[in-house]
This record gives structure tokens, sequence and C-alpha cells, in this order.
């Protein structure tokens, strides 16, 4: 009876919520699906009735879309692992410094993820520009400029900046369940600093870097503003080209394909990347 | 009590220093007296921001975004609420799915939502309509809502619920005196959240905004896209103060910390 009235009431609950997500979230993802089927002319736009799979065929075999499919890759695999370089450790030391500093810190470099993309891109911009204060400086100190807007240099920097906190988060969160006495046991034992960090910090820190791997790599190889405006016309992302099929090429079908295509790429990865993280994880644990 | 040696230090410092220096740029560069993106190195000057005043496209997107936020935040708090405590409370079949489906638009690309609403929206001809851009904010939101509610919902301690219960309250007196203020921090903060994720969304609205309905992270975007003057500057400078005066509030009202590593 009791757990009638609770089924009722759950379903209840979530479903304002449901109809909304149905309506907005699952109804739209499936129409996309279809469209990316239907066969487009540039005369007549969409047609409804016929299907074809040229647009899928055009994304193996066109070399515009795969190489753009692979510069978002390697760009999206290089943040990432810039961001476990640089992530992993800013992590452990914030978590070994005091109060207030640690937390102090800790709000300081996670806000900007708070601040909106497209601003943290023009600060980018702004500091990377032809003549912008990195050229400026390096002018004013007898050098000869540098591009770096609209390189890759570009986008990667600043993917980085708006990566870090999403592989900070984590890897912090781990690392607050570390026992520092087992540290210290170690240390006690005689062992080196070096071979603590590898035996009991880095295994214990793990499952939070590939958490904040996976999340680094997914919203880099779908990022949008940062190519947009560092990557200028010539350096385009799997996202910026969606954008061009869709408000300037006006091949929907086209764009909708890619947008499918960058989804199930991520999930695949994302997937695989989990299975391969049990898996080690299955055997390092002597399952 | 820092146990972090000369070599750590230095290295966060340049990581403080790379986090913080495309902002503290923008905030300086706002200052300029000058037409072009310099450094004020000769006095500052509020010109820039006298000049996003002037322009009414600006202003109007701001109002856009500001309306915007604000309904979609608390349209989402109402719907997140009542399926947070449905996840939390009750036993149901199907109960996970529903928490990865509300949850999913945080792993679902923005740029993949953005052309998926688009095309619900022009086959229903309200593309470019500011409700229905609402309600696609309400989707993308709705999961930071969630999260925090779910979190506080959990951390309760429901003995003064069942009290309440058993001395004959109804579901609605039980909610609205006991569960509800003892969710409270956790509905606020994410009632902020959602504040600052819509007022700051531009993949998504770029696709699904007209022009009368642009949001002001569309115009920005858009803006920069074409000309880069000190008035983006000065509108940035604007949007940071905007966000770190949010971020104030919703460390005061559920703690920055606990918002941002989900320390609960």
């Amino acid at each position: 009876m009791s757990v009638l009235r609770d089924t009722g009431r759950g379903y209840l609950l979530s479903a304002p919520a449901l109809a909304l997500f149905l309506g907005l979230l699952v109804l739209p993802l499936l129409l996309t699906l279809v469209l990316s089927f239907n066969v487009f002319d540039y005369e007549v736009g969409v047609k409804g009735g016929e299907w074809t799979l040229a647009q899928y065929l055009n994304l193996v075999t066109d070399s515009y879309f795969y190489e753009i499919f692979l510069r978002t890759f390697w760009i999206s695999a290089l943040v990432t692992l810039l961001c476990v370089v640089i992530g992993v450790p800013e992590a452990y030391i914030l978590s070994r410094m005091g109060t207030p500093w640690r937390s102090i810190f800790l709000i300081l470099i996670l806000t900007p993820l708070l601040i909106s993309v497209v601003v943290r891109a023009f600060g980018w911009s702004l500091l990377l520009g032809a003549d912008g204060l990195i050229n400026q400086a390096i002018q004013a100190l007898g050098g000869r400029p540098i591009k770096m807007l609209y390189t890759p240099f570009a986008v990667i920097l600043a993917l980085v900046h708006v990566m870090l906190p999403f592989m900070i988060i984590p890897v912090w969160t781990s690392l607050q369940k570390l026992d520092a006495s087992a540290e210290q046991a170690a240390l006690s034992l005689g062992a080196t600093q070096a071979k603590v960090m590898r035996m009991v910090v880095l295994p214990q820190v793990m499952p939070g870097v590939l958490s904040g791997t996976l999340i680094v790599f997914g919203l880099s190889a779908s990022s949008f503003a940062i190519p947009g405006l560092l990557g200028g016309r010539r350096l385009k992302m799997v996202a910026t080209v969606v954008y061009d099929q869709y408000l300037s090429e006006l091949n929907w079908p086209m764009g909708a394909a890619i947008a499918v295509a960058l989804l199930l790429v991520n999930l695949l990865v994302m997937l695989s990347w989990n299975r391969l993280v049990e898996g080690r994880y299955k055997k390092s644990l002597g399952e | 009590m820092s146990k972090n040696g000369p070599l750590a230090l230095s290295f966060h410092a340049l990581v403080v220093v790379f986090m913080l220096a495309p902002l503290v740029v923008v905030c300086l560069v706002a200052f300029t007296p000058e037409n072009t993106l310099s450094l004020p190195w000769h006095g500052f000057s509020l010109r820039w921001f006298r000049a996003v005043f002037e322009r009414a496209d600006f202003i109007q997107s701001f109002y856009n975004s500001l309306i915007l936020a604000v309904v979609a935040a608390t349209l989402a708090t109402l719907i997140a609420v009542p399926a947070a405590l449905a996840i939390t409370r009750y036993r149901f079949p199907g109960r996970d799915f529903l928490n990865g489906l509300f949850l999913s638009p945080i792993i679902i690309p923005h740029l993949v939502l953005g052309v998926a609403m688009l095309r619900l929206f022009a086959l229903m001809g309200v593309n470019g309509s500011f409700v229905w851009l609402m309600f696609a904010h309400v989707v993308v939101i709705t999961p930071y809502v969630l999260r925090l509610v779910i979190a506080a919902s959990i951390g309760m301690d429901r003995s003064a619920e069942q009290a309440a219960e058993s001395l004959g309250a109804s579901r609605f007196t039980l909610f609205r005196l006991i569960t509800l203020p003892m969710i409270l921090p956790g509905v606020a903060g994410g009632w902020l959240l959602a504040f600052i994720n819509s007022f700051d969304e531009v993949t998504l609205s770029i696709f699904v905004t007209s022009p009368s309905t642009q949001t002001l992270p569309v115009r920005m975007y858009v803006y920069a896209t074409e000309s880069i003057d000190p008035m983006m500057a000065a509108v940035s400078a604007l949007v940071i103060a905007l966000t770190a005066a949010t971020m104030i509030i919703l460390d005061r009202v559920y703690g920055l910390d606990r918002v941002l590593v989900g320390r609960h």
C-alpha cells in the first residue's frame, strides 16, 4: 500500500520536470537525429520525406570535415593533458595550504568558472592580440611581435584557462578523502617524498583525475566561444563548423549530422574511457 | 602551517596569475582614456562605461539576460525542488533514469542542445521567441538546482518531519513549515547558481535568439567577432562586477566552496 503511494507521489512530484525534459530535450534531440538523414538541396532546402546518408558520408570522405574532427580531437586531448599536468599538482599544493589561504586561493582559482566565457575569451584576445599587451611588452623589451591570436596556441591556452577548474575540482574532492596519516606513516618508514607521491597520493587521487579528464575532454571537444573568438575564420573546430552550417550555409542536415557525430564521439570516448578505468581499478584492487 | 616548498609556491603563484590575468586585464583596459585597447597608463577614464550606457542594443540585451535569468532560474527551482524530493524520498521504478535524465544537460554539449532546440522551435514556428528561449534555459540550468537540493535533502534530519506528520500536519504544511526551511540553503544556492549559468549562457542561446531577444553574452560574442574596442572591455568589466556580486551573495547563503567543490 505505502509502496504504491510512494510510487505515485514520486511520479507526481517529478512530472513537471519530466514533461519539460521530454518536450525540450528528448524530442528535439530525436528531431535532430531525423534531420541529419534528410535530403538537402541548396535550391529548396530540407526535403522532408526523402532520406540519405550523404551527410554522414561527407563527414568521413570530405577532408574539410574530417580534418576539423581530427583537429578538435588533438586540441581537446592536448588541453586535457595540460589540465592534468597543471591541475593535479595545483590541487595538491592547495590541499597542503593552511587556513585561511587554502579557501582564499581555492575560490580565486575556481571562480573564473562562473564568469562568462565570452568575457574570458575577450580577456585572452586583449593579451594575445597583434598589438596586445604581451606583444607590447615584447616590443618594449626590444623584441619582435609574435602572432599568437588566431593560432592553435591561443585556442589551447584559453581552453586550458576555462577547463582548469573542472580538473582541480574533482582532484581536490578526492584529496579531501586522503588520509594524511597514510602519508606520514610512509614518510616515517623512510619513503622519499617522491615515493610517497607515487605510491600513496597518486593512486588515491586517480578517480578524481579520471573524472576531471572526462569532463575537460568533453567540454573542450564541444567548445564554441573560445575557438569562435580566438581561432578566427580559418582555425575551425567542430562547434564553429556546426554554427557555420546552420547559420551561414543554411545546410541544417549537414550541421545536424556533425552535431550528432560530436555527441556520439563524445559519449563513445567517455564510455570507453570509463570501461578502461574501471578495468584498471578492478585489477589494482585484486578483483 | 604551509608545508609547500618554494618550488611548489612559485608554481602556485604562476597558476594564480594565469587564472586571473585575463580578468584583471579586462578590468584595467575598461578604464582606459584612449581609443585603443591599452592599459590606462596615463590616468583613468570612465568614457567607455558611458559609451556602454549610450548603446541601446546593449542595454536591451542586458535587460533580456537579467529577466531571462531571473525567470528561468525561478522556473527551474520550481520544477527541481519537487523532482529532488521525489528522487531522494521515494523509491519508484525509473527513479535512477529520471535522475540521469534531469542531470543529462550537464553532459550533453550546449551546442547540440542549441541546434536541437533550433530545429524544434523552427518546426513550431516560435524560433526567436523570448518565452521559448526561457524554457530552453530552464532545461539547461535545472541540473544545477537539482544537484544542490538533492544534497540538502539527503543531508537533513528527518525526525522533525516525522514528528510533525505524527501530530497530524498536512503534507503542504509539512513542506512549508519543516522541509522547505531545512533545505532552503540548497534551494537558494541552486537558484543563484542557475541564475549565473543562465546569465552567462552563450552557446545554446546563439542558435535560438533573434535580434530583439538577443542576450548580453550573445550580443557580446557577435560584437567581438566583428570589432574590438575598449567598450567591449567596459561591458566585460560590468559583467565581471555583476557576477562577483552574485558570487558574494551565493557565498553568504550557501557557501561558495560548497557550490564549487561540492562539500556538503
